[in-house]
Formats: C-alpha cells, structure tokens, sequence
C-alpha cells in the first residue's frame, strides 16, 4: 500500500465495487435486489468507464450464466447479488465449479427464508460453504469484516478464482453493503493469469477446446471428482483467521464478517472488567481455518460461537475441536440486528459453565 | 498426400474419379451417435459448411446446450462451452462481452430454447446481442426419452400427452421464429427445413446469412431449423422425413420472417 495514499469514505457495496475494478474486472453482470443494488448501479458506470462490459441481465440465472460465459472466456469478471438471487444462480455455480470456471460472486446476505427481509443476516453459510447447488463441489468463500477488508478480499478474489480455477464468493451482509467506512484504495500490482491453456479464445492455429462438466465415459466422472476433491484439498492452503486476545483467554468467541466485528466489541468491553475472554474471526470460511482454531483447542480453551443465523458454522467449530474441547451457540435471529451488548450475557454465561 | 487429406480421407478422390460431394474439414471424422433418419447431422453439416465459408474456424466460439443437440461438441473442432439446460443465450452473451471478436452461436434444441430458456432467448434477442442462434425444433424431448416439448403439435402423442397435446389443457404450440422477430434487437430471423435438397439449399442460405449479420455486427440473428425425431416420433427415417412436410410446415410455415440488414447496413455507414 502506498505511503499517502488517500482515503475515501464508501459504503460496503462501493468498495466491492473499486475493488473489483483495481482487480481488473472487465465484466460485470447484475440484476437488481436489496441490499446490494449500490454494486451493479457502480459497475455499469465503472465498467464502461474501464473498457469493460455491464450487463443488467434478465435474472439472476441469466447474469451467472453470463459470468459462466465471460469466465470461460477467460476475462476476470463477477456478478452479486443478494439471498434469494444467490439460490438462482446456484444453477450456474455448479457448471462453474464442474467445468472449472474462474468467477466472483458477491452476496450480501440478507434475512431468510424465503423473502425474508433486507436486513442483515448469516443464513447462507451452509449453502456458501456447502457448495451450494447441486453435486459435490465447494466454492472459496471469503467473509469480510469491514469496508477496507472487502476491497483487499475482493481483489484477492480474483487471484484465487484464477490461481484454483474455481468459482470464488464473498461472503457480506446488509451491514457490511450498506455501511459507510474510511477505506483506502490500492492498486494490486498486475499479475498474470492462468488462462492460456484453457480459455476459449476461438481456437486459432490450436486445437480446439471444450469446457464441459458432463462426462458420461465409463471412469470419466469418479477421475473428474478425484481431481476436484485434490484442488479442494490444496485450498487448505489459503485458510485465514483473526485471531484477537486469545492467547490468555479460556473462552474464544468464534464469529465471522459483521457479527465478527460486533462480537469484538463486546469482547473488548468484557476484558476491561477482566474477563478472560478472545475472539476468533474466520476470514476464510471455506477452507475453514481449522488448524488455528485447534490449536487453541489444545491449549486447553473453550469455544461459543456467534452467529446471525440458528446455528450453522457452529458445527464447524465443533468438527474443528472435535475430541479436545466443544462450542457453545448463540444465535441471534435474522430479522434482529444485534449490538455488542446483546453478547455480553451469552458470553458470561458461557465463562461460568467452563468454570465449574 | 496434403495433411488436409489426411485429416478427411472422404475428400480424397482416387486418380481417375471426380469429387462432386465433399465433407467440410471442420467436421470430426467419426461415426455419428444421432439415430438414424434424425436431422441434427445435417444441420451439424451445415453449420459447419457456413463457418468454414466464411472463414470464421479460428474464432469460433460454440455453446452447447442440453438435450441431444449438447453433443454437437463431439463433431465441430471448434473452442465450445457446455451451457446449462436453456441458458445457452445468456452464455453466449457472457462469452460475446469478454470476446468482442470471436464469432459466438448457440446450437439449441425445442425443450431448451422454447421452454426452459424462454427468458434467456427473448432477452438476448431484445439486446440485440450479436450472437447467432441456430434452433433445431423437433416437436419433442429427444435425449430424455420424448416427453412432450413445447412445440409438440397438438394430437402428437408423447410420453407425458399420451392420449395426444390438447390445445385447452397444454395450449398451442409455440412458433418462435415469429416471436423472435417481433424483438427490437433481432436483425435477421428464419425457419427452415432439411428434408429435402430444396429445403436443404435455403436452409444453408439462411444460416450463413444469420452468421454474416454476427461478422458485420449488426445485431442479433436466429435460424429455426425443423428436424426430425424417428425415434421418438416412432416412425421410420422416410416417414419422419414426411411428416416435416405434411404436418410441421403448414403449422410452422419456413421463410423468413425478420431481414433489416440492409437498413442496419445502411445506418452502421451513416454512423461512421
């Protein structure tokens, strides 16, 4: 990051935004729905401004088949959106992720099921990190925190999309795209992706190429899933986590993104009155960063993990500390929008059962 | 003998003999998995034959869709995507955004294009995206097993109409060619038949037509193809290729029913 470099004051979603174009996204698709809508209205000034291409497409199926298309192409490009038009792109996600198709895609969580609300909310972690459509596949999933976070992870994204040829998401929430913060913009140096020996260019003097998740050979489908399960494996590598006073702490609060930050406070406040309390925050939440959170496990902590949902990456936590220690749960509800004082007693009640 | 003939030996006349039918070199030398009397061979053929007429091999980008039509892949060498079930149009546009230059077209079955893809097809063709489409209706699934499409004329049996369409429980089927060239973005719109060499002649006319609308940028071009489906249809070769003439085209009349590229011509010049 440069020295003087200026700040700019944007909301969650506008930092999505530049981040996506200091990446050199040259494509976006979109489609309009709450809260999330700042992005595509950026895009379509921002692309065209950037020699790049925006589509408002006609659904939030038609823009992730144009993502398929545009990252079959080769071209770093993204689509976003927010719960209900993440389910309908699922479809695409999933031909992405069997064809190994380079895409980013946004969501900006909001309340469920159903239509539920455009309030903020964590009830897409299972469909985030679970793959999410049909088959057996998984997606990077990166979970910012901040505003500043979001423009460095959407900028990363594009790296791994590439570097894992892999559909990559980013995992917000109605907090994170609708809040104004200090961010400041920085220009990742350009780096080359691994495009040439797959992408269709129109074959030229080469041979032709096809890029296709339907392998109906006899072997060809079990040998397709062998290879993605070692990619998967080899994700591993790009696990992260924020770890904040646990070194001390007998209990470690896990959340991740808003409910991540809000936990932090709460976390801090109870440390002025002595509590021996940390925070754990996933930044990556598939792979998930089970080899940190385990080896705080071995040292002997407890865990309670927050989030804005009934009580999904809390089974996460648990297979993470599996046989040396256990998570306790507090979910706040979709539709609620929590503060740090909300934690405070989940988490003092958690300190006095390790207690005893 | 030349590495062309060595790649396409059926282009190779003995000494002495005359070639007066040849394969274009683009197609795959290899046994065809399409049943017999079924017409999506020929429209592979002629797809192929407008491509490499125009020259347009080497930036050629194909998109598959799903139903039996998915294996056209397996016979252009060409660069190709596998599309999901109906979005073809929507890849395409994807692919069209990110390569400006690369001559795009999807290769579409009935169920696809006209039922599932309903939304991805208008829409493309609203934007006038500069795609080709090339449309093989058949009145049926094939690949599934010949379930009723939304093209299925009305008394067809299929295996979910047994009894044959009704018009006031299934409704009409769907002409898409005219659709299509109701859309403010289409520029050149068809319907043909491969069911006999006439048919055949203007079938080839109309797809490098559509193709030369994509090469001059003009706007969005779409060819409708009636095809045959023996198999499903359960009838002979012969007499599936009766029925196209009998029954499909005065319900589905061929010719063309949208052409604005000279006016499209004449504005692009005016504009430069």
């Amino acid at each position: 990051m440069p020295a003087k470099a200026k700040r700019i004051f944007v909301k969650g979603n506008v930092a999505v935004a530049l981040g996506a174009v200091a990446a050199r996204c040259r494509c976006f698709f979109g489609y309009p729905i709450t809260p999330q809508n700042d992005i595509p209205e950026y895009m379509s000034k921002l692309m065209p401004e950037n020699g790049g291409e925006f589509v408002q497409a006609e659904s939030e199926i038609a823009a992730a088949n144009m993502l398929l298309g545009a990252s079959a192409a080769g071209i770093r490009c993204m689509t976003s959106s927010s719960s209900p038009g993440i389910s309908l792109k699922q479809e695409a996600i999933s031909y992405m992720a069997g064809s190994e198709l380079p895409g980013v895609i946004v969501n900006m969580n909001r309340g469920g099921p159903g239509l539920g609300d455009i309030g903020p909310a964590q009830g897409d972690y299972y469909q985030s990190t679970r793959g999410g459509g049909h088959g057996d596949y998984r997606t990077l999933v990166l979970a910012p925190a901040t505003c500043q976070e979001a423009y460095d992870l959407i900028i990363e994204a594009f790296d791994l999309a590439f570097k894992y040829r892999n559909p990559v998401l980013l995992l917000g929430d109605a907090i994170l795209g609708q809040m104004m913060e200090p961010v400041t913009p920085w220009k990742p140096k350009k780096t080359s992706d691994k495009e040439k020996s797959w992408c269709l260019t129109g074959k030229g003097k080469r041979k032709h190429r096809l890029l296709k998740s339907l392998f109906l050979e006899e072997g060809a489908l079990a040998g397709q899933n062998i290879h993605l399960a070692d990619k998967y494996k080899a994700m591993a590598a790009e696990a992260r986590a924020e770890s904040f006073m646990t070194k001390d702490a007998d209990l470690v609060v896990v959340a991740y993104g808003s409910i991540g930050r809000i936990a932090k406070s709460t976390v801090r406040k109870l440390r002025g009155k002595g509590h021996k309390v940390g925070l754990f925050r996933p930044v990556t939440l598939y792979p998930f960063p089970e080899k940190p959170l385990r080896a705080l496990a071995k040292q002997g902590k407890q865990f309670l993990t927050i989030e804005h949902n009934l009580g999904q990456m809390v089974d996460d936590v648990r297979l993470a500390v599996r046989g040396l220690a256990d998570s306790d749960f507090h979910g706040e509800y979709p539709g609620n929008l929590p503060s740090p004082d909300d934690f405070e007693k989940p988490i003092l009640k958690s300190l006095r059962r390790i207690k005893k | 003998m030349s590495a062309k003939h060595a790649q396409a030996p059926w282009n190779s006349p003995a000494p002495g003999e005359k070639q007066v039918f040849s394969v274009p070199e683009l197609l795959v030398d290899r046994p065809t998995h399409y049943c017999p009397g079924c017409h999506h061979g020929t429209a592979h053929r002629l797809v192929a034959d407008c491509i490499e007429e125009l020259g347009l091999a080497e930036k050629t980008i194909c998109i598959g869709s799903i139903g039996c039509s998915v294996f056209i892949y397996n016979y252009l060498k060409v660069d190709a995507v596998e599309a999901p079930h109906g979005r073809a149009p929507a890849v395409a546009t994807g692919v069209k955004r990110a390569r400006p230059d690369a001559f795009v077209f999807t290769y579409q079955g009935d169920g696809d294009l006209a039922s599932i893809g309903m939304a991805e097809i208008i829409h493309a063709a609203n934007r006038g995206e500069r795609i080709s489409v090339v449309f093989v209706n058949n009145t049926v699934y094939g690949m599934t097993g010949g379930q009723m499409a939304p093209t299925t004329m009305i008394g067809q049996a299929t295996t979910t109409c047994p009894g044959g369409r009704c018009q006031d429980r299934e409704g009409s089927p769907i002409k898409m060619t005219e659709i299509i060239a109701g859309l403010g973005g289409t520029v050149f719109a068809a319907r043909v038949a491969v069911n006999n060499l006439k048919n055949i002649t203007k079938a080839r006319k109309a797809i490098k037509t559509a193709f030369e609308c994509q090469v001059k940028g003009l706007g969005f071009s779409f060819v409708e193809v009636l095809a045959t489906c023996p198999t499903n249809w359960k009838m002979t070769p012969v007499a599936a290729n009766d029925r196209i003439e009998a029954e499909m085209i005065p319900y589905f009349p061929l010719g063309v029913y949208q052409d604005i590229i000279a006016e499209r011509e004449a504005a692009c010049s005016t504009r430069m």
